[in-house]
């Protein structure tokens, strides 16, 4: 009964999202209020009604009912509760309703919170936010229906891939999705300003905090997936450029472009159709995301004929939202005239080369990832693109991007001179070059990569705790770190965030270049060394779970005669899906972690055993968490918090600081 | 414990179907320096059976044969190029997860370089004309703010 109960609640919410794709539209078109205000509730209902369509599939799974076939497919009654309710979101349809929920959650929170916009573009937001949900729920009702009942019940289920069933995978879905629909906000108010014909600082206020919240949520949900793969997969990769991942780093990279350009646009008014632009591209993006996870063409061309009716379904979408918008965006983009007058260069002229490469980044990435496909079909040639290609034709604009991070970040608007900007960079200029110089004396016959890394995340770390610094003005030292507390938020959350990005390339890089591996055959209490570490597997024993079965080895990891840690790297199979998964032991240590992973047991009594030293690792994740907390305390600025986007003059004018 | 014993029994049909394991031990060269060639290599040929690995994380048997293989022709003297074009032969170019540069591939190693450079010469233009643009006056209101403005210093 619950179960049909939400069915039909997603059936009204579908219903309702398509009078709110209509009416408010003709409203504005009119400038009838009556047909305008039908917007507001109509999200707010839309939102509930799929929140309980949401709860009721919750509820299925939480009780194990298995005569819904989506929950005897993807759960199991021996599961933990969490992986219970993280399998309503481990399975395709159960994705696309999470999905829908927080696409209809942030609709209502424009409802919400939307008071103080003008009313004929709040209106215009709602219908195309509206229109994107219809698609969306046409999408699940029509060809991924959750809510299917089976005609006998089986008496349990066939469990959730056991791959998943890990707390940092069970979160990292939902925080992708909040990443990739909050972009949809960006999109709503991007094409409600062509149609308004107008874009000023009032709407960039009011794109740019939504931009930076699903950006953060996007950086929390890669982080976790990439430290997923880290722990998870065996051989502590972080990173493998596969489209699916690529597929959730191409909105990254756009979003963190246009909540860049949406400042230029706030404060001078300028930029404004390459923002609108990259609103447009950046929920494209998410949109291509979601066709490539969701349909499989890419990772591998037959998997498309496995479901082309969800494939041709999603392309459909993405052509038409993408496909108008940009159509959209041509015909009306020249109606944007620019205001601010800037010198080649200015913080203005920073921001353009940030998005250049950003820009660019992203469509490397892009190219790299369509290209299998593209070549295939025009140019018959089958082949691979993998992270060879991707390390080197994506890292050189990471580099540009590090050395110019730290400089764009303090030119001042309008005019500046980057002798003067330079001069207080100086000391963490000349850090960086020791630090880099003193990383390549140390290490021989290796690569530049480390050193490189190294130099250009101090630069840009030491160049954030400048920028902050020279915030403080002039005066006593005491003084002006006395002012640090007082400056604004988004000035903290600004330096938090760029150190962050080096701190993660000092950890990436540092990683790849400095990395020790050991592959060997380990015999009970026979020590062995791997770079400083001394080893010893102490023993191997089978021990149960409550859902699999283990295989734990016990290792000893010894320095100089100390104890530093006994790790239990583990071996699971997992009964009800016989798939077997490898539980690596890492001891996390700031500079360095040492991974070990025990494999198959030896004809002669020894075990297979993996040991990684991987130097400075947590870096990665560590700088992430700082991108997001930078991100985060920008929006609890009280100038660019949420709701406070409109609640200046809607009719624009804010002056350049 | 019944239902522990079902398990074991389960698993233990699983295990023996478990493939083998990335490199193993027995694979590796005695030589240091021919091993590390060899595992340059590996990174950079597709496990042709696997969703997105190379041969070196790979766990299927294909990877493991590919990766004794590379380390028979090196331990045979060829060059790294020599044997990567030995497997290409055998395999195609799929299996290279560094595409050539050759041919229609100039387009996807192109595209980076071609796009940045495009994209400054456009921004330059921009930056040009922003910074020759004259001061705009003072913000001109529509006729319809300027009703609303009314409006309020009436109230």
């Amino acid at each position: 009964m619950i179960v049909e109960l939400g069915h039909f609640a997603l059936i009204l919410a579908a219903i309702t999202a398509m009078v709110q794709a209509v009416i408010p539209l003709i409203g504005a078109h009119k400038r009838w209020p009556g047909w305008m205000a039908v917007a507001e509730p109509a999200a707010v209902i839309q939102f509930l009604l799929t929140a309980l369509s949401f709860g009721a599939l919750t509820y299925a799974f939480v009780l194990s009912d298995f005569s819904v076939q989506l929950v005897t497919a993807n759960s199991h009654t021996l599961k933990p509760m969490l992986y219970k309710i993280s399998g309503v979101w481990g399975n395709h349809e159960g994705s696309m309703l999470l999905w829908l929920l927080i696409l209809t959650l942030f609709g209502a929170c424009l409802a919400w919170f939307g008071g103080n916009l003008p009313p004929s573009l709040r209106a215009r937001a709602l219908a195309v936010q509206s229109a994107v949900g219809v698609a969306f729920f046409g999408f699940i009702l029509l060809t991924s229906n959750p809510f299917i009942r089976m005609k006998d019940a089986p008496f349990d289920g066939r469990g959730l891939n056991p791959l998943l069933q890990d707390p940092g995978l069970a979160f990292h879905p939902p925080f992708l999705y909040l990443g990739y629909v909050g972009l949809s906000m960006a999109f709503s108010f991007a094409i409600a300003a062509l149609i308004e014909g107008r874009v000023d600082a009032a709407w960039a206020r009011w794109v740019r905090p939504w931009t930076l919240a699903a950006w953060v949520f996007l950086t929390i949900g890669i982080a976790l997936g990439s430290w997923w793969a880290y722990y998870e997969l065996g051989w502590g990769g972080f990173w493998f450029w596969d489209p699916v991942e690529n597929a959730s780093f191409m909105p990254w990279l756009l979003a963190a472009a246009l909540l860049h350009s949406a400042i230029v646009v706030e404060k001078r008014e300028s930029l404004k159709s390459w923002t609108i632009l990259l609103a447009i591209l950046a929920f494209g993006f998410s949109l291509i995301g979601t066709f490539i996870v969701r349909s499989g063409v890419i990772t591998s061309v037959h998997a498309f004929a496995n479901d082309p009716e969800r494939g041709v379904y999603i392309l459909a979408i993405l052509a038409l939202f993408t496909g108008g918008g940009l159509t959209l965006f041509a015909a009306r983009a020249s109606t944007m005239e620019a205001k601010g007058v800037f010198g080649m260069v200015s913080r203005e002229s920073g921001l353009v080369l940030n998005n250049i490469l950003l820009a660019v980044s992203c469509f490397v990435v892009f190219v790299g990832t369509i290209w299998p496909l593209v070549s295939e079909i025009f140019f018959v040639r089958k082949l691979s693109v993998g992270p060879p290609f991707f390390n080197m034709a994506f890292t050189p604009f990471m580099i540009v991007l590090g050395i110019a991070m730290p400089i764009g970040g303090m030119l001042p608007w309008k005019r500046a001179k980057l002798g003067k900007v330079i001069r207080p960079l100086l000391p963490a200029l000349a850090l960086a070059v020791l630090l880099g110089g003193l990383a390549w004396t140390l290490q021989t016959g290796r690569s530049l990569l480390g050193p490189v890394g190294l130099f250009l995340g101090t630069w840009m770390v030491f160049g954030s705790v400048t920028d902050v610094y020279t915030r403080t003005g002039k005066g006593a030292i005491g003084a002006r770190l006395g002012r640090l507390g007082r400056l604004p938020r988004a000035d903290w959350g600004k330096a938090v965030a760029h150190a962050g990005m080096g701190v993660t390339m000092i950890g990436v890089s540092g990683l790849m270049a400095w990395e020790e591996e050991d592959i060997r055959v380990a015999y009970i209490d026979q020590p062995y060394m791997v770079g400083a570490y001394e080893l010893t597997l102490q023993n191997v024993r089978e021990a149960p779970g409550p859902n699999y079965l283990s295989t734990k080895g016990t290792v000893l990891v010894r320095k100089d005669g100390q104890d530093v840690a006994v790790l239990e790297p583990e071996k699971r199979v997992y009964p009800v899906s016989a798939m077997p998964t490898t539980e690596a032991a890492i001891d996390y240590r700031l500079m360095r972690d040492v991974y070990v992973v025990v494999g198959d047991p030896q004809d002669d009594g020894g075990y297979t055993v993996r040991t990684y030293i991987k130097p400075l690792t947590n870096w990665i994740w560590i700088g992430s968490a700082l991108m997001a907390l930078g991100g985060i305390f920008s929006l609890s600025d009280r100038r660019y918090r949420v709701a406070a986007g409109a609640r200046k003059s809607p009719t624009g004018g804010v002056p350049a600081e | 414990m019944r239902l522990w014993q079902v398990l074991t029994r389960a698993a233990m049909v699983v295990l023996i179907a478990l493939p083998v394991w990335a490199v193993q031990p027995d694979e590796v060269l005695d030589d240091p320096e021919l091993e590390a060639r060899a595992r340059v290599i590996s990174k950079d040929l597709r496990c042709l059976v696997c969703r997105n690995e190379s041969i070196d994380e790979s766990n299927a048997d294909l990877a493991r044969d590919l990766r004794i293989l590379v380390r028979e022709r090196l331990s045979d003297g060829d060059t790294n190029d020599e044997v990567i074009d030995f497997v290409v032969d055998r395999y195609g170019e799929y299996v290279l997860l560094r595409p050539q540069t050759g041919g229609s591939n100039l387009l996807l190693w192109a595209a980076g370089p071609m796009a940045f450079l495009l994209a400054l010469v456009l921004a330059g233009a921009y930056l040009r004309r922003r910074s020759v643009a004259p001061e705009p006056v003072a913000n001109s209101l529509s006729n319809e703010e300027q009703a609303r403005l009314d409006e309020i210093l009436k109230d």
